[in-house]
């Protein structure tokens, strides 16, 4: 059914469709959205039995999820930037015991300096924490992943990130096809657990193991992972029978045809690279776009077959790997080891600096050319960064950097490039 | 289940023999059939308060839930002395976790447990929580208050043995004053643990006003058996703080636990009492009044205090630490006040 409404909205309408039976919630902006509609249909007992508990952190709220999936429960969270963070520890945690959570990353930058809006260094500092990681590039793949979650969790026993860009997707009303209860109902079968805590039979999770498993238990973890490169398209095959679209899958080429430069991004800014794209193209540049949906695991086979006939790569990425570059771009990186092809890094978007059409083309313009530093950050205001390094060379006690700059600034406002 | 009707016998003071009683009131681990959910061959040092404690305080909840209960377990000296892989002492569904999310996990599996039920799918069956002083007065802490303000129906047991024993006897928030620990070291001006600080989680619980809450020591088992009995008659969150002489930390000997635990009762050094919806409703009296030398000689921790010049004031501030308790809680009298 066609509804227009609200990114959070939608996902939370399918998150019910998902039929799940413990909900714990913590607030953190642009997340929120999501969990208070969830605790409205709890509440007014459209989605029921759920137990919706709000919890007194992000920690609490992962070891709760914990609990409740160990206990045989279908579970979900939802969270962005440092609420990540400030459950991290469970995070790894609910990996290493395969407990099959899905959870919503609203993707958010992390502070120092605090700030509320998108990029996605929050879900990629969990890119080793032994989560799925899919990132949604619209609001509708973000309700139909969430529904593909649940399924691919469930049946590896993994815990799964559901990524969508905060604000750009979470706050944005686009027109979404909702399914109905009947078409989630035959997609996603009942949880049945691997592992579950029944007196009837009791088990022990979580007991101390030494050198002589360790490796192999983890071995396990990235050998399920690896499985899931396999399910994907399968279940993504599966979804476009009941629902008939197309949704998820690993990566996603367009206008890659005799293209000699590929542009690498994953989430919403795909959005605005391929109207880019579709206007160089027009102009006659031999331009296209490979849109990364799935990051845990990575589908490096598929992302070097996708390269393959191109002559230079751009990863564009908001995100940053400090002292080093990319984070998606090392990854990049490696599926095109031993391939004669440049690969760009552009940093771009953090903290929700917009990433505009025009910014793009020069960009993509200056790649064609091979006029492009091997890391790029785009737009980045180059003389407020070396009044600040001169007020810190000039004096000792130069004070806080990001006060500093932003009297230099002069306005609060974030000002648009 | 049998029982034999004979009674015949009495051993010392405190000890009643179990065959005077009558069934309902026998102790639980005196039973055949009891529930061992804490098997034998497990790494405890000798005289280990705490798997004493959780032998008896897990039996006797499995006992009240008819062996139908979960089990969450912190990090720490019990989780690791029962569970290396690839074996466990466990004989009841157990989750450990992390060191400080187990209150939380608890929430989750007890949220869990509702809907199934709800759903015909599973029937009852109730949660217990537990960990050390470590797990559950420091790194646990927000977990375990959010689980009790939420009042969700979860049994924590505290292992109070007043410090992180698991990694080498370091100082927690329930380390006593005075007390040596490796990060409280018997040296300098003031030696071991300062005074003014730490917290009495017992009465932190009780502020949050949740059904119940009790303290407990390895002394006095059938009084905690009695208390996780109690405790388990009530829906939401409750708490039970144990105190678990460790012999490693303390400096005791192994076959001094009991002993040792029964002194800090009974110099007044740790309160035992019960309490419902915030309000104390009872005392377990001190039987023989006895100076806090008493509890503080037998244990190296303190041996600082006793050496050739011996700290008369610092025991004279524990003395008044323990005056306290007896005063605050009625001790002498029981509570009557």
């Amino acid at each position: 059914m066609l509804k227009q409404m609200e990114g959070s909205r939608a996902v939370a309408e399918a998150i019910a469709l998902c039929r799940p039976e413990v909900i714990c919630a913590y607030p953190i902006s642009p997340q929120t959205h999501i969990v208070e509609a969830l605790g409205e249909f709890v509440k007014d007992g459209s989605l029921a039995p759920c137990e919706f508990i709000n919890v007194e952190s992000e920690f609490a709220a992962m070891s709760v999820a914990i609990g409740s999936s160990a206990a045989g429960a279908r579970t979900y969270t939802a969270t962005a930037s440092q609420g990540l963070l400030f459950m991290a520890e469970a995070v790894y945690n609910a990996s290493g015991l395969g407990l099959p959570i899905v959870m919503t990353v609203a993707n958010r930058s992390i502070g120092a300096p605090i700030n509320i809006w998108n990029d996605h260094s929050d879900a990629l500092s969990q890119r080793d924490s032994g989560w799925l990681q899919i990132f949604a590039e619209t609001n509708q793949e973000a309700l139909d992943l969430h529904i593909q979650a649940f399924r691919l969790a469930e049946e590896l026993s993994l815990p799964i990130m559901v990524c969508m860009d905060g604000f750009i997707l979470t706050h944005a009303y686009e027109r979404v096809d909702m399914p109905t209860q009947e078409q989630v109902d035959a997609y996603l079968p009942k949880y049945e657990p691997r592992q579950v805590l029944d007196p009837a039979e009791p088990v022990s999770i979580g007991a101390m193991v030494g050198p002589e498993a360790f490796m192999e238990v983890r071995y396990l973890a990235h050998a399920k992972q690896m499985d899931a490169l396999r399910l994907i398209p399968e279940y993504a095959a599966e979804f476009k029978k009941v629902f008939g679209r197309d949704s998820g899958g690993l990566v996603h080429s367009y206008r890659t045809e005799e293209a000699d430069t590929i542009v690498v991004a994953m989430g919403s800014v795909l959005g605005t690279i391929k109207d880019v794209v579709d206007e160089m193209r027009e102009a006659g540049h031999r331009i296209g776009v490979l849109g990364i949906t799935l990051f845990r695991p990575f589908p490096i086979v598929q992302v070097r077959e996708a390269l393959r006939r191109a002559k230079r790569v751009v990863v564009l990425e908001k995100s940053m790997a400090v002292g080093l570059g990319g984070i998606l771009a090392t990854n990049v990186g490696m599926a095109l080891a031993a391939k004669p092809i440049d690969v760009y890094t552009v940093v771009a978007g953090l903290g929700g600096r917009p990433i505009t059409m025009r910014s793009l083309h020069a960009l993509f313009r200056r790649a064609e050319k091979n006029d492009l530093d091997p890391v790029t950050f785009l737009d980045l205001n180059h003389s407020l960064i070396a009044k600040q390094m001169e007020r810190e060379r000039a004096k000792r006690r130069s004070g806080p950097a990001a006060e500093a700059m932003l009297r230099d600034v002069g306005v609060v406002a974030a000002k648009l490039a | 289940m049998s029982f034999q009707p004979v009674k015949f016998y009495q051993t010392g003071t405190f000890t009643v023999g179990n065959r005077l009683l009558p069934p309902e009131e026998r102790s639980v681990q005196s039973q055949e059939k009891r529930y061992n959910s804490i098997n034998s061959g497990h790494r405890a040092c000798q005289g280990c308060g705490e798997a004493l404690g959780a032998r008896y305080a897990i039996d006797a909840a499995m006992e009240a839930t008819n062996g139908r209960l979960i089990c969450a377990n912190a990090t720490g000296c019990l989780e690791v002395f029962s569970t290396p892989y690839p074996e466990t002492s466990w004989q009841l569904p157990w989750i450990h976790s992390l060191f400080g999310n187990t209150a939380a996990v608890a929430t989750g599996i007890a949220a869990a447990i509702k809907v199934k039920k709800l759903k015909g799918e599973r029937r009852n069956i109730r949660v217990v929580a537990q960990g050390g002083d470590g797990g559950t007065t420091d790194i646990g802490f927000g977990c375990l208050s959010g689980m009790f303000e939420r009042n969700d129906d979860v049994l924590y047991i505290c292992y109070d043995n007043g410090g992180y024993m698991n990694t080498g006897i370091q100082r927690s928030s329930a380390t006593p004053p005075a007390a040596r620990t490796a990060t409280t070291m018997a040296v300098g001006p003031e030696p071991g643990n300062v005074f003014g600080q730490g917290k009495f989680v017992p009465a932190i619980a009780m502020a949050h006003e949740i059904p119940y809450v009790a303290t407990a020591t390895v002394a006095d088992l059938r009084d905690l058996e009695a208390k996780v009995r109690r405790a388990m008659e009530f829906q939401g969150a409750r708490y039970i703080h144990i105190l678990v002489p460790c012999p490693l930390g303390w400096g005791t000997a192994s076959n001094e636990t009991i002993r040792i635990a029964r002194l800090a009762k009974e110099t007044g050094m740790f309160p035992v009492f019960e309490a419902e919806y915030g309000e104390v409703k009872s005392v377990v009296a001190i039987r023989h009044p006895l100076p806090v030398e008493e509890y503080l000689k037998p244990q190296k921790r303190y041996a600082h205090l006793f050496g050739k010049t011996p700290q008369v004031e610092v025991i004279a501030k524990l003395q008044a630490l323990a005056d306290r308790n007896i005063k605050k809680y009625g001790l002498l009298d029981g509570g009557a006040r």
